[in-house]
């Protein structure tokens, strides 16, 4: 909402108040500024003047030398101008040196093919302004002022225009429709700086020549729960003209282009008192009649603007006998709009229910002022104050004939708010000690009467219901600094977080302690990323949750699966040169319900990536390490039927109960190269959760060993087939109970074993609980482990 | 005899001091060994008078103790010094950098989630989450937003049917929170939360917020203000001064902006707070008695406050970050400096 501080002095008085300090203050109170503008700033040194002589110049076929009486500004001044609109007794804008014009021109004395110009004649274009606001005059020329400027020759055209003006920019919250209003943004001002307010009773003559409203019209409403009452008067032989300066400008710093009489001073009123108004064409209205009624499925309306509407039954509409003629609250129909030779107006001032207009405005994509006001709930009240204003308007203007008589259907009027007074209790929820009789000033300043321990609340304001918004009013009023901080006097209560956040965060730590970086991504995915990640077309994960308005087809589902986020990160770090890039994310993985109208399962799921230096032992050590940690015995077996990852370097991870704990490998070149890698990247999907379930919170202590242990190492020549899981199942099987690690030393290759072949080192620590074993007990072990593995895998000791 | 002992001494203390390393054992062999000189002398005792044979005993293992005794202090003194001269040539240049250990880094975006989530623990708050994929009803309905009011525009909202969305903030998990949990409620609830905005500098549709809810008999507006300010002081620094507008939010009643002072230029005015002196940290008010009694709770017997902040504007206007996309690039070398 746009405020132009000329309008709001016809209210209230604050003139006194600097721009600066009135911005404040109305912020502190809570209608919170924007910003704001002073108009025609850049505007120096131009007065009016006239003219008073013309000759040619004597070195040109255009420019013309004037001679100009501007008042006290000087009587013989000669300025040369290029427009030919110019005619002696003209009255006419002058720049005068050192003038300034808007877009920082500035106006010196100089000459014109060697003749003396001091100063320069300006078009409106020069001042700012537009051919909306300076109606009837040229606009490649110079601006030819009214008549009436005669007598004030010299004057700032500043002050001859109406120019001068603050626009004070406010941002109304959608609980304050009364706000978008310079009336109710006098009130609140009146009320944040304590000065008197009132606001004139529209006083409207009539044209008392025994013409009555009901020769022209008959209203009814069909549907009262979409319209809560409809005014109406007419006006008879219009006079369509452009309005007078006084209200063009007042329009134009409010940022509504001026049209004509009409037509502005619907919009005048829609500004002034915050109700929109509509003007119709009485010859369009078929029937003499008005019938506010909803559409019917399929009917169909052409919109002012001249687009076309299918409409139904959820809208509501103004028709007269035949057709739709206005879309209520949203936008007049072109069938009905006022023209040049428009003769009779009926003017409408209604209330319509904000959510039905809302919904109309938007199914038919059109909010216009008028809606979006609408929309948050007018007050029944308002419909006949706005019509009256308007209609004195329209004799103030001498627009036409106002004719006698009023309609207004009204079906039901709503009482009055009334709420308790309880001044001890407001202050007891706010933690202030603001005065009684505080309290009632500012209630009753901002229209409410308080009587006997109640408050009545104006209709004006229907967001005032309960013991809350009182307090509010009383204490932005009062004042928000004035609140004393407080410690909550309540009840101690333990602070945390849970066992599962505690572990998320305890991951992030160990994986950043590894090098890992940490991201987050999106949690929405283009649906073409599983085809990218070569996911299997009938994987149940194909299935998300759908945006019905996403942004665009990049970020329309939810994903069921973070590996496209994570490839897409590392592709980014690779075009950026990024080198050994290591990432992880704990990211939210959506999973539809297969009833659509539930919520869809969200799950955490660990992702990590890698690239550079790094191999598929890299990312096995990452997830070892979460897994040691949290002391789960997990089992990693080849997988070879994931299409994201490398058919031979892919490995599940099970936990011992058979749980899927998530997988990781090398994903496939043909995935790596969608992203545009061509060298190998290393990934790992982790079922977080699952994780989570197998983590042994608690750990508890076995006693350290009291003797020593003793080692034996192993080689083997095997083909390469052969996994050292396997061997290493067999020799801890083989040994038994003595057995505390089996772990792998080294690996060999070499031309010497043979193509297939490969040399496997292997160490066996044996150790018992309660003794020092013996070379001859080792030796037996040892014994039986060279047996299972020469009869189970045929291995025998490399020579 | 004693004269031979004597001389004995004097020209073995001579010959160790001047001995080196290498020749020392020489030295000890040649007068202490079992040819050596003190010895051989020892061995012509038996000429000796009964009366002279301990005199001249003492006097001879005397010499020996001291013989000795400069023999292993010589010993001690090479050491000593072939030790200072090998540490002196393991000199190492100080400044070439250490090994790395390289070390992986946590987002910005968490950095701060988890400080926020400090601060708010540490005055008996606990964490709570939901879901992000949300009933209209939580996400709206529940909060005092009904269906076509004017403040859903505000927050446009990705819906995945009529009645199932993506929801616009994270104070749905404080209904939700109200509907299983009595009095006295303190929680605070971090999350993802998405809205229609296209992608720029300043706009991203999805990001973090951090809500907080308070609810307990008693519970004042003033409760609200000494809680936000303490949160500021220890987010922003001890000196920070917090400041309420009034504003409007349909789940809270008062409601309010809240600034804090500028802590690049503490209030002076400067590019980060645009002159002002004041950034807009977070929204906050009373909660309104429709929400509490939505969710069962009485609102003529408790009362309670709410508040909500975007991370990635705090993390933002902390780190001088000036590009939310930066968040959601990951590039290394922006995670790298945090």
């Amino acid at each position: 909402m746009n405020l132009s501080r000329n309008w709001l002095s016809d209210f209230v008085d604050v003139r006194d108040v600097s721009d600066h300090a009135y911005c404040d203050r109305l912020t502190a109170t809570g209608s919170k500024v924007e910003g704001y503008e002073t108009l025609a700033e850049d505007i120096e040194n131009v007065v009016v003047a006239k003219v008073t002589a013309i000759e040619r110049h004597p070195d040109s076929d255009h420019l013309w030398i004037c001679r100009l009486d501007a008042g006290d500004r000087g009587h013989d001044i000669q300025i040369v101008t290029g427009a030919q609109n110019v005619f002696v007794g003209a009255l006419v804008p002058a720049a005068l040196p050192v003038a300034k014009l808007p877009g920082d021109v500035v106006i010196k004395a100089g000459k014109l093919r060697g003749v003396e110009s001091d100063g320069m004649l300006c078009s409106f274009g020069e001042l700012n302004l537009t051919a909306h606001d300076m109606p009837g005059k040229e606009e490649n020329g110079i601006l030819i002022l009214d008549d009436d400027l005669a007598d004030k020759l010299g004057t700032d055209i500043r002050d001859a225009l109406l120019l001068r003006d603050t626009v004070v920019e406010f941002e109304i919250t959608s609980n304050r429709p009364d706000c978008l209003s310079v009336i109710g943004l006098a009130r609140e001002t009146a009320v944040s700086f304590d000065r008197p307010f009132s606001v004139p009773t529209p006083k409207v003559n009539g044209a008392n020549d025994g013409d009555k409203i009901g020769n022209y019209l008959n209203v009814t409403i069909s549907d009262p729960d979409l319209c809560y009452r409809y005014c109406a008067r007419v006006v008879k032989n219009v006079r369509i003209a452009p309005s007078p300066l006084w209200m063009r400008m007042r329009l134009r710093a409010a940022g509504v282009r001026p049209i004509n009489n009409i037509v502005d001073i619907t919009n005048y009123v829609m500004l002034e008192y915050g109700q929109p108004m509509h003007a119709f064409d009485y010859q369009c209205l078929e029937g003499s009649a008005i019938n506010v009624r909803r559409a019917t499925d399929g009917e169909t309306f052409r919109s002012l603007d001249n687009i076309d509407h299918t409409l139904d039954s959820s809208m509501l509409v103004i028709a007269d006998g035949k057709k739709a003629c206005a879309l209520a609250g949203v936008m007049g129909g072109a069938n009905s709009e006022i023209v040049d030779g428009t003769a009779t107006v009926v003017f409408e001032s209604a209330c319509f229910n904000g959510a039905s207009v809302r919904v109309t405005a938007k199914k038919n994509g059109m909010r216009t002022e008028s809606s979006s006001r609408y929309e948050k709930g007018l007050d029944p009240e308002n419909c006949m104050a706005g019509l009256e204003r308007a209609c004195e308007l329209v004799e103030l203007l001498g627009a036409g004939d106002v004719v006698d008589g009023v309609i207004d259907v009204y079906p039901s009027v709503k009482p009055l708010t009334v709420l308790p007074f309880t001044p001890a209790r407001y202050n007891a929820f706010l933690g202030t000690k603001i005065p009684e009789e505080h309290m009632v000033k500012t209630l009753q300043s901002l229209g409410c009467t308080v009587k006997d321990g109640n408050i009545t609340v104006p209709s004006y304001r229907a967001d005032l219901a309960c013991m809350n918004d009182i307090a509010e009013e009383v204490v932005r009023v009062w004042g928000y600094d004035k609140i004393e901080s407080s410690r909550m006097n309540a009840e101690t209560t333990l602070g945390g977080r849970s066992a599962k956040m505690d572990y998320e965060l305890e991951t992030e730590q160990q994986l950043t302690g590894l090098d890992l970086s940490q991201i987050h991504t999106f949690s929405f995915i283009s649906p073409k990323s599983y085809d990218k990640i070569r996911m299997p077309a009938n994987s149940p994960l194909r299935s998300s949750v759908v945006i019905s308005n996403p942004l665009g087809e990049d970020t329309s589902v939810m994903r069921t699966t973070a590996l496209p986020s994570m490839m897409e990160v590392l592709a980014r770090n690779n075009n950026f040169n990024n080198e050994n890039v290591r990432l992880f994310e704990l990211a939210t993985v959506y999973l539809p319900h297969e009833n659509p109208n539930e919520l869809p399962d969200e799950k955490r799921v660990l992702t990590i990536g890698m690239y550079g230096n790094a191999d598929f032992y890299t990312v096995k050590g990452v997830c070892e390490a979460i897994l040691n940690r949290g002391g789960i015995a997990a089992e990693f077996t080849a997988e070879t039927e994931n299409p994201s990852y490398h058919p031979g370097r892919c490995a599940t991870i099970t936990a011992e109960d058979g749980t899927y704990l998530g997988v990781l490998g090398q994903a496939d070149p043909r995935m790596a190269s969608n992203y545009g890698f061509s060298q190998p990247v290393l990934i790992a999907e982790l079922a977080f959760d699952e994780i989570f379930a197998h983590v042994k919170l608690q750990k508890t202590y076995r006693p350290l060993p009291k003797y020593p242990a003793t080692t034996r190492d192993f080689s083997f020549v095997c083909d390469e087939d052969i996994e050292v899981g396997a061997i290493e199942g067999v020799m801890k099987k083989a040994g038994g109970k003595l057995v505390e690690t089996v772990s792998l030393f080294d690996i060999y290759r070499g031309e010497q074993l043979g193509e297939g072949k490969k040399s496997v080192s292997i160490r066996v620590t044996l150790r018992a609980p309660d003794r020092t074993l013996t070379v001859e007990e080792a030796d037996k072990v040892s014994k039986k482990i060279l047996n299972d593995l020469k009869f189970k895998m045929g291995l025998t000791l490399r020579a | 005899m004693k004269e031979k002992l004597t001389e004995i001494r004097e020209s073995a203390l001579k010959a160790i001091d001047t001995a080196t390393e290498a020749t020392l054992e020489q030295v000890k062999v040649r007068y202490l060994g079992k040819k050596g000189e003190l010895t051989a002398v020892l061995r012509g005792m038996g000429s000796l008078t009964p009366e002279e044979r301990p005199k001249i005993g003492q006097l001879a293992n005397e010499i020996r103790e001291s013989i000795e005794n400069a023999i292993s202090k010589k010993i001690r003194d090479v050491q000593t010094k072939a030790l200072e001269r090998k540490l002196k040539a393991e000199k190492l240049d100080v400044t070439i950098p250490g090994t790395a250990l390289p070390a992986g880094h946590i987002h910005p975006l968490t950095k701060v989630q988890r400080d926020l989530e400090n601060i708010f623990i540490g005055m008996g708050f606990q964490v709570v989450e939901g879901p992000e994929v949300e009933l209209d009803y939580y996400n709206f309905q529940a909060l005092n937003i009904p269906e076509n009011h004017p403040a859903r525009d505000t927050q446009d909202t990705f819906y995945i049917t009529d009645k199932i969305l993506l929801r616009s903030q994270t104070s749905p998990v404080q209904v939700r929170t109200m509907e299983h949990m009595k009095p006295p409620i303190r929680i605070i609830s971090p999350g993802r939360v998405y809205r229609s905005d296209a992608l720029d500098s300043t706009h991203s549709p999805l990001f973090h917020q951090l809500e907080g809810l308070v609810v307990d008999k008693g519970i004042t507006m003033g409760d609200l203000k000494g809680t936000l300010e303490t949160f500021a002081k220890k987010m922003f620094g001890e000196d920070t001064r917090i400041r309420f507008r009034p504003h409007h939010f349909p789940f809270t009643e008062p409601s309010a902006e809240v600034d804090a002072s500028c802590f690049v230029c503490g209030g002076k005015g400067c590019r980060l707070c645009k002159g002002e002196g004041w950034i807009e940290i977070l929204g906050a008010g009373m909660v309104h008695p429709f929400v509490l009694s939505n969710c069962g709770i009485d609102p003529e017997e408790y009362s309670g406050f709410a508040f909500g902040l975007g991370i990635e504007r705090i993390t933002m206007i902390s780190r001088g970050i000036d590009d939310i996309r930066l968040f959601y690039e990951n590039d290394q070398r922006f995670l790298n400096q945090f």
